[in-house]
């Protein structure tokens, strides 16, 4: 019993003697220090604590944060919307009649991105949409702040057709398929 | 009508004092909790935050009163109350400098120990009240530790009033100075009453009243149900024990009156071992260092700045080490700081007949 109170006392002062180290040490800050210096672990005294918005951590050159669409590239496959674990792209596409044009590698567009909007709320940043692309048009930027007070301004739009511009193309596939209809009738 | 002034006026000080000292306290708290950790604290509200308690309370006055439903309303709403008065007439008794004490009576220790021991009864009311099984079992884990506890600093304190002679606690701080009424020793060996300072405290008067200081000051942990003593709070097995049903101004006062009594035994530990509103500083042949230092402003300053110092080790200490378990608990109070301090009584007793005569 005597010798488990020496050692209780002991080790509490062992602890107390580390504590108040820490809090003296606490004068100076760590600083934002990479975690790709070798030494990043010898430093053990001073706040650790980044003051966010003030300073900010370095992060990695391949660093995969928001998605970013480029809808020039897009051929509104849909895959991304299907690969999704968590559904939060919508597509909707409106058919085309004739070739819109061609991506940057060379695909074929033939439908219209009438809506393509990412709910940056509710991706988990896993980047199967990124895997599925097949012209590469949806990437992961290093752009990882962007809060914001309004939850639907975490709603990506990035078609950038306007309503009038939809019902057109609409009005434009359907009067086509009229006309093949017909077409097939005669 | 004078008097009625004074009755009046002492209370309100004391009052606003406690008040003042929680805020800092709980700011202080917050603080050492970060910089112990590598954090920061908080650091938004004012500069450095140091309004950062202050708009606390003001959230937690703005808040509603809420009764739980299935909770006894009496007991309930009474609990806050009695524990936060039981604490704050502790302060009663306490000397603040030379004949500076709101009561000066001659049964002044005695009546702390009795008037802090009802906090162990509005902890019971208050989970009891609360009608909630995590409330309970905090109250209950409180009250066996409260009680339990009662014996050491008890103990302790005998062992220390066995030297000095005296329950009132003015005279007590007389005898640890330069103005003591007899001949005091450091160490049983030196007389010091013209040395003063650090030497003539209860604390250094014979050797064994360390030891008992450190068994008084952990069983005060104790007492004020602070780490590495909190299983009636213990938050994380909990919720916050007796304490989870409450909200608003009623949550305000169960703090406040944790925060008193965190001073209050910090400051009963001054005024009995530590010199009370005596000086720090010894006299040094002509450099009068402790005529210098001594006299009611001096004294309330070295009170102060004792107290405060014993309360930031309680800090400190809740950061450092981790959460008893019941049984440990009482394996310290009952194997360890019982025989301890009847060992020191027993010391005490010797020390007086043997040696101080």
């Amino acid at each position: 019993m005597i010798k488990t109170t020496i050692q209780g006392l002991l080790t509490a002062i062992k602890g107390l003697t580390l504590t108040i180290k820490h809090l003296f040490g606490a004068r100076k800050s760590r600083g934002s220090r990479d975690i790709k210096s070798p030494d990043y672990f010898a430093n053990q005294q001073g706040v650790t604590t980044v003051q966010f918005p003030k300073e900010k951590m370095p992060i990695p050159e391949v660093a995969r944060y928001q998605l970013q669409v480029d809808i020039d590239d897009c051929i509104v496959c849909d895959l991304c919307a299907k690969a999704c674990p968590v559904d939060c792209i919508a597509i909707e596409a409106v058919k085309s009649p004739e070739i819109i044009g061609k991506t940057s590698d060379g695909s074929v567009k033939r439908l219209y991105p009438a809506q393509f909007d990412i709910d940056m709320a509710k991706c988990m940043y896993c980047g199967l949409c990124t895997v599925v692309c097949p012209t590469e048009c949806i990437i992961m930027t290093d752009n990882y702040d962007r809060s914001s007070t309004n939850l639907t301004d975490l709603i990506y739009n990035f078609s950038e057709m306007t309503d009038h511009e939809v019902s057109q193309r609409k009005q434009e596939w359907t009067k086509f398929q009229a006309d093949k209809e017909a077409a097939k009738k005669k | 009508m004078d008097s009625i002034h004074i009755n009046i006026l002492v209370p309100v000080a004391i009052f606003s004092f406690i008040a003042l000292f929680t805020l800092f306290a709980v700011y202080a708290e917050r603080k050492i909790a970060g910089f112990v950790q590598d954090r920061l604290g908080p650091n938004e509200t004012g500069k450095y935050g140091l309004l950062q308690t202050i708009a606390d309370i003001l959230k937690l006055l703005q808040k509603e009163f809420i009764n739980p439903s299935a909770a006894d309303k009496i007991l309930f709403s009474v609990a806050p109350v009695l524990i936060f008065v039981a604490v704050f007439i502790g302060f009663s008794v306490i000397p603040w400098g030379p004949d500076f004490v709101p009561a000066n009576t001659n049964t002044g220790l005695f009546f702390i120990m009795a008037i802090v021991s009802i906090d162990a009864i509005g902890i019971l009311m208050a989970g009891w009240g609360s009608n909630n099984k995590y409330s309970l079992l905090g109250s209950i884990r409180a009250i066996a530790q409260m009680i339990s506890y009662e014996l050491p600093v008890g103990l302790s304190l005998i062992s220390a009033v066995m030297i000095t002679q005296t329950l009132n606690l003015n005279d007590l701080v007389f005898n640890q100075g330069l103005w003591a009424s007899h001949d005091i020793h450091f160490l049983g060996i030196w007389k010091v009453n013209e040395v003063g300072g650090i030497f003539a405290w209860n604390i250094f008067q014979a050797p064994h009243l360390m030891v008992s200081y450190l068994v008084f000051f952990i069983a005060s942990l104790a007492e004020c149900n602070r780490a590495p003593f909190d299983i009636p709070e213990a938050e994380s097995e909990l919720i916050g024990g007796f304490h989870t049903e409450y909200g608003g101004i009623r949550f305000a006062f169960l703090f406040l009156a944790e925060y008193a009594i965190m001073f209050l035994v910090a400051m009963l530990g001054v005024v009995i071992f530590l010199g009370g509103w005596n000086t720090i500083l010894p006299n040094i042949g002509s450099i009068r260092l402790a005529d210098w230092t001594t006299g009611l402003y001096w004294g309330i300053f070295w009170t102060l700045i004792k107290s405060l110092i014993i309360v930031a080790i309680q800090i400190w200490i809740r950061w450092t080490l981790p959460r008893f378990r019941a049984d440990q608990l009482m394996t310290l109070c009952w194997k360890i700081l019982i025989p301890v301090g009847f060992i020191c009584m027993a010391i005490s007793g010797l020390w007086r007949i043997l040696i101080m005569i």
